[in-house]
């Protein structure tokens, strides 16, 4: 733990914590389980995709249809961006659009999964952005994903339950809150998503520092 | 020697040691560092944590932002390799269908066990916990006390490296100074709750886990460690270099690729390899320990799991430490004329007695942690805990024994869930999350359960494992004295979350609906208890099989009691003074 520039005060450069993870983990990435000749079968696999399994390859960044085909539309892909963009909109004009982040592909991987815990928001999901295709024709002639912001909002401020939702909304309803829960969950997951909810953690430091004076004070602590 | 394969194997060892994980993996330090030769088997692949952890990788470079799976319970990035509440191929059954009297069984098959994706809390038993039937006539005394074992606390905290702090409470114990590694500070929302539950008496101090908060004293400690053995002392100092401190960013149930927690695969088995005297076979699944003429354990029978084949490898010793429940199961397998009902069973208490600790759990909302201004909350799990603070109660609560807190706060990676709770969307809705982000706390009890008669296992008579090896089947029941302490704590919880003006749902006030299903806290024990007399205990006070004495029991089957401490330091400290024992008998030609 040499080697720590001075004015980096206990912040130590990921690179150089990754160096002393050590090169043999790069190599890993590439054969990580030379003994493991007795791999079992996985339960239950869905047609046409591959389940996580008992021993999967920890040491990789997956993205959405490394193990299981995506299944959404284009269509309801585009609607999917569309509303991602519209419930999680950019801090600051830099900050990319949640639909550049990929959240919707997120979305996609989560309701195809061959897994239970998932399958129930599979109809939810898929259903929930035809209607919203389908009420934005109905609406205004449009499909979601052309609407201007304010015709966006009229359609969504009737299901996002801050003001009473009506009777013929309520699977709407149902569907936003899942489609939010999805959305907000795959957004704060991004580095961008860290920065809007004032995350700063995984970052290596040589020591712990506690909490600092300002919070401890906005604890009564101080 | 190393870890081999199959054609590498020697005709003969001093001692076989099954499972690799903090039971095996002590001994198997223990052993070579004083010249033993031996051969440990172990059921599940080769697992190296330096290569194969995933370190710095972000909940959005796991499939499904790493929500936890059947294959994978505890979340895609967890370091539990073929294993979980199932093992594919490998079944356990249970002999009620009433979800009160389950037992949830969680095994890992991987090189080191369960210790790769372990919590890292190490707390030592205190005297109380080593002699609870003398204090409340429930369960049993240990044939032991906390001064026989409290030296070898010493040796494994030094040993693994742990953090914490002396605080000189009841039945707490202290270690001796320069032992323990300092602290990590604890957290904002961990000082606001200590601020505001003073009042009811309740401490909230450094908690005990096997983390380097700074590197180890690899000048001191080897001598401590090991008197008068210079070539032990070269290669523990050597091993205690190769382990950096930790960088406070990551998550150790990951498993740590600069060594800086314990794990046997990173702490236990490189020094001991380093000896030469260590072989390691992995995909070697132990079916039953073998025996003489002269009724004295002499080998073991395992299956290659790579061919399937059933192969005999020979010792003078044995140590089971397969997970408790595991080593009753091949003792329970290991059936000959001289033992008809299973190795060392002459008692019938080989499967008896299982204990788990007594869950429960409450979480709540925190109005004053929101919008707490931004710093780095994150810092390797757990840094405070309350510890049992009831014992002058002890008649007025309805329950025996007591139990300790584990909860967390803090400004955590963010991922599944966050931002669930808020309403509307857009710039008002992304207002409240960052609001309400980190502002959240989990309280969590953790309880001593009293061995009973209704909790154990046995052979299941039918069903086999993909092997044709009996599999285990449980019966399991909490008495009232677990579920009382469950609803206490949740009714505790409660208390507290109100302390901090915090928000949480009316505390469930039925015990027996409070508390977590057996097995589900993963400190599984007994099964083969120690004791003072060979018809009431499998194995004495140095974990020897009555009936065997050159075999070992080195997991937590010989537990007689389970503390509320966690059991895993105590797992290795027994492992230890057990394994001193057999090496002295074996210099003696006693066994
Ligand atoms: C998520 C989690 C958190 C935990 N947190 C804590 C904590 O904070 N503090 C604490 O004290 N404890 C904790 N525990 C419990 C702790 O992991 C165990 O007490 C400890 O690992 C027990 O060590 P062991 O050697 O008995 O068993 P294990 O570590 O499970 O090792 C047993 C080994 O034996 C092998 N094996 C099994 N059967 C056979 C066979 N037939 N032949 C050959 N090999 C076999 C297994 O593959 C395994 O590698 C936790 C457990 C889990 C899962
Ligand atoms: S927090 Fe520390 S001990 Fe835990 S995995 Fe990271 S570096 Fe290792």
């Amino acid at each position: 733990m040499e080697n720590i520039p001075a004015d980096n005060s206990g912040q130590i450069d990921r690179r150089q914590a990754l160096k002393w993870i050590g090169a043999a983990a790069a190599a890993a990435a590439v054969f990580p389980h030379a003994s493991a000749q007795d791999r079992l079968a996985p339960p239950s696999a869905s047609p046409g995709g591959k389940r996580i399994g008992w021993d999967p390859l920890l040491n990789k960044n997956y993205v959405p249809g490394d193990l299981w085909a995506l299944t959404l539309t284009p269509k309801q892909r585009k609607a999917a961006a569309s509303l991602t963009d519209l419930i999680l909109p950019p801090d600051n004009p830099s900050d990319k659009l949640p639909s550049q982040l990929g959240v919707q592909a997120f979305i996609d991987e989560w309701i195809s999964s061959p897994y239970d815990e998932t399958a129930k928001d599979r109809p939810v999901i898929t259903e929930g952005l035809d209607w919203l295709d389908a009420e934005a024709q109905r609406r205004f002639q449009k499909d979601f994903a052309e609407l201007a912001e304010p015709q966006k909002c009229a359609i969504a401020d009737d299901i996002c339950g801050k003001t009473a939702v009506k009777k013929e909304f309520r699977s709407a309803q149902n569907f936003f809150n899942r489609f939010r829960y999805l959305a907000a969950s795959g957004y704060y997951s991004t580095p961008q998503g860290w920065k809007d909810v004032g995350y700063v953690g995984n970052v290596p430091t040589l020591n712990f520092d506690g909490p600092t004076p300002e919070a401890l004070k906005h604890l009564g602590l101080a | 020697m190393a870890i081999i394969t199959e054609k590498d194997l020697q005709p003969n060892y001093d001692v076989i040691v099954v499972g690799s994980g903090a039971g095996g993996g002590q001994s198997a330090y223990t052993l070579t560092m004083n010249g033993v030769k031996v051969l440990m088997l172990e059921a599940g692949r080769n697992y190296d944590p330096v290569t194969e952890t995933p370190m710095f990788q972000s909940k959005a470079d796991a499939p499904l932002l790493g929500m936890g799976t059947r294959e994978k319970p505890f979340g895609f990035h967890d370091a539990t390799v073929d294993g979980g509440w199932e093992v594919p191929g490998e079944p356990y059954t249970q002999a009620s269908t009433d979800p009160k009297q389950r037992f949830d069984w969680w095994r890992a098959r991987m090189l080191g066990g369960r210790t790769n994706h372990w919590g890292r809390i190490s707390l030592r038993n205190g005297p109380y916990d080593f002699k609870p039937y003398s204090r409340d006539g429930l369960g049993f005394d240990w044939p032991l006390s906390y001064e026989d074992v409290a030296p070898y606390y010493d040796k494994v905290e030094m040993l693994v490296g742990v953090y914490g702090s002396n605080e000189g409470l009841e039945n707490t114990p202290d270690s001796p100074n320069g032992t323990l590694l300092p602290p990590p500070k604890a957290r904002a929302g961990e000082l606001y709750v200590k601020k505001h539950v003073a009042k009811f008496g309740i401490p909230v101090i450094p908690i005990h886990r096997a983390i380097l908060s700074t590197r180890q004293d690899h000048v001191n400690f080897p001598a401590r460690l090991h008197p008068n053995n210079p070539k032990a002392q070269k290669i523990i100092a050597k091993a205690m270099q190769e382990r950096a401190a930790c960088f406070w960013a990551t998550d150790c149930g990951r498993g740590c690729s600069i060594k800086a927690n314990y794990q046997s695969t990173t702490v236990h088995l490189p020094p001991a390899l380093a000896t030469g005297n260590l072989d390691i076979l992995c995909n070697a699944h132990a079916r039953e320990v073998t025996v003489g003429a002269d009724g004295k354990a002499n080998g073991v029978i395992y299956i290659d799991k790579v061919t399937g084949q059933e192969r005999a490898v020979k010792g003078r010793a044995v140590i089971l430490a397969a997970s408790s429940g595991e080593t009753a199961r091949i003792l329970l397998n290991s059936k000959s004329n001289r033992f008809p009902n299973g190795l060392a069973n002459g008692s019938g208490l080989v499967g008896k007695y299982i204990m788990d600790t007594v869950g429960a759990g409450l979480g709540g909302s925190v109005p004053a942690f929101e919008n707490l201004p931004v710093h780095n909350e994150e810092g390797a799990g757990t840094h405070v805990y309350i510890p049992w603070w009831l014992y002058k109660d002890a008649s007025k609560l309805g329950f025996a024994r007591g139990y300790h807190i584990e909860f967390g706060t803090g400004r955590r990676m963010p991922g599944l869930g966050t931002g669930g709770a808020s309403p509307g969307y857009g710039k008002s809705y992304k207002e409240e999350v960052r609001q309400k982000y980190g502002a959240g706390i989990g309280f969590a009890g953790r309880g001593e359960m009293i061995p009973n008669e209704d909790s154990f296992c046995e052979l299941d008579p039918t069903v086999k494992d993909k092997w044709g090896i009996p599999v285990l089947r449980f019966h399991w029941k909490w008495s009232e004295h677990e579920t009382k302490q469950a609803a206490h704590m949740e009714a505790t919880f409660a208390m507290m979350i109100e302390a901090i003006g915090g928000k949480t749902r009316t505390p469930q006030a039925d015990g027996s609906k409070a508390i977590d299903t057996g097995g589900r806290i993963i400190h599984e024990v007994g099964g083969a208890i120690m004791g003072a007399n060979a018809k009431k205990s499998v194995a004495n006070q140095w974990n020897q099989c009555w009936e065997v004495p050159n075999l070992l029991l080195n997991d937590g089957s010989a537990f007689c009691s389970n503390a509320d401490k966690n059991p895993t330091l105590t797992i290795m400290a027994l492992a230890w003074r057990a394994t001193d024992h057999l090496i002295e008998e074996m210099r003696k030609g006693n066994l």
